[in-house]
């Protein structure tokens, strides 16, 4: 079976191309797509990718950061702008990795992997998506929930979300293999306090779903609460609420529901 | 199966072959051009065996597709020794035991030159997250750590 290359300039092209060349698929720095292809999918015939520089930028801006789809791990983890978001973008794969894999490949990660996205989704993030049809941006959260069936030539060009939020970011990933290892889990929380309490909470977790996924019930149990062991018990115990971890080479469901409210409270309070 | 020119500097030298469309870097570096100093491991970019430097930045030719380095400047393993002398790395590798079975050498060796060509001087932390990307199942690591930290020291004093 033949595979082909098919190069655009601009996004809309490479829309219709998704729509009408064989087998076509969408690749960014090929880290999940060329793998696919090298361990024989044969669904996989022709490599779609979009040459504009503009999907590899990242834009600061007054209120919103937006990350291009192109950019590349490293190019977030050597942003200090970035604070704990560039953290989490350097506890993914090694050097080699991080210089290829993309931002709008992550959100396409399966689990173990995808930790990038878990922060993103913690921080409210929203999808932008080009299409035949048009363009559109939705939020994260309901992106996870269509990205294995997404219209035809839907490409995904960049990801934004509040740079206030940025600030308030928390991130951990858990896993076995020290410096670098697959995802036992993976825990992001954008927390803000007044008056002493949680005032709003946003918690997702990554390796606890199919997708990554947002811990609602520990945030409603967060709200009102201080920061402190017995202010946090009731969001720990929570946490699992309406998980379905996946049991895989790195560990088992069990495992990961007994250890997320561990990692979670360590997250919270340090 | 359509062929497709690609081109690029391999090595200081120009490099031009043709080869089928959605090839990946790996197989045209090894099948067509015959830079087997570039080893394929796992194919599925966790072993790192086959990592190469791109235009500065370390990447995995076995997910790297070769269209699309088109014009690039693509550095192997081959190109470290000048002139009959091996590289300071290959001589801290070869005086530190750091290779032994030697099928992950090529890729740890790139990934070194990656680090130091960034930090020249760079700590055992440095060393440990610039390999964590390259697997090695002979020595344990630690000889690979002391043979990067020593052709670091080499370079500088050199240097100095």
């Amino acid at each position: 079976m033949s595979l082909t290359l098919a190069t655009f300039e601009g996004v809309h092209k490479a829309a219709l191309a998704l729509c009408t060349a064989r087998g076509a698929h969408y690749i960014g720095g090929g880290t999940l797509l060329v793998r696919r292809a090298n361990e024989g999918d044969l669904s996989i015939e022709t490599f779609v990718r979009v040459t504009d520089p503009g999907l590899a930028a990242i834009t600061l801006g007054p209120g919103r950061i937006t990350l291009g789809a192109s950019v590349p791990m490293a190019a977030i983890a050597a942003r200090s702008e970035l604070g704990a978001l560039a953290r989490a973008a350097k506890t993914i794969g090694g050097p080699a990795v991080r210089n290829m894999a993309s931002v709008g490949g992550n959100l396409f990660a399966p689990s173990p992997y995808g930790d990038l996205g878990v922060a993103l989704l913690a921080l409210d993030a929203g999808v932008s998506i080009e299409s035949g049809a048009g363009r559109e941006e939705i939020p994260l959260e309901t992106f996870y929930t269509r990205r294995q069936r997404l219209p035809s030539g839907s490409i995904v060009t960049a990801v934004s979300f509040a740079r206030a939020a940025l600030a308030n970011l928390r991130f951990a990933k858990v896993s076995r293999v020290k410096p670098k290892g697959s995802a036992v889990l993976t825990i992001a929380a954008v927390l803000a306090e007044q008056d002493g309490v949680v005032s709003s909470a946003s918690i997702a977790l990554g390796c606890m779903a199919e997708a990554p996924m947002r811990a609602r019930a520990a945030e409603a149990a967060l709200l009102g609460r201080k920061l402190t062991r017995e202010g946090i018990a009731p969001a720990l115990a929570a946490a699992t609420a309406d998980t379905a971890p996946p049991t895989d080479a790195i560990a088992s469901a069990w495992y990961r529901r007994q250890v997320l409210p561990v990692h979670l409270g360590r997250l919270l309070v340090g | 199966m359509p062929k497709v020119a690609i081109r690029f500097t391999l090595n200081g030298s120009e490099a031009a072959e043709f080869v089928e469309s959605g090839t990946t870097l790996l197989g045209a570096l090894r099948d067509k051009l015959g830079e087997t100093s570039v080893k394929g491991g796992c194919l599925q970019g966790t072993c790192g065996a086959c990592s190469v430097i791109i235009d500065g930045a370390l990447k995995l030719s076995c997910l790297t597709l070769a269209e699309s380095c088109q014009d690039a400047r693509i550095e192997t393993v081959a190109a470290l020794a000048r002139g009959g002398l091996l590289h300071p790395l290959q001589r801290a590798f070869v005086e530190t035991f750091a290779t032994q079975c030697g099928f992950c050498t090529s890729g740890m060796l790139m990934a070194a030159k990656a680090l130091l060509d960034h930090n020249a001087t760079p700590s055992r932390e440095d060393v440990i997250e610039a390999i964590s990307g390259n697997i090695c199942r002979c020595t344990g690591y630690e000889p690979i750590i002391q043979a990067i930290l020593a052709a670091s020291r080499a370079a500088t004093s050199t240097a100095a």
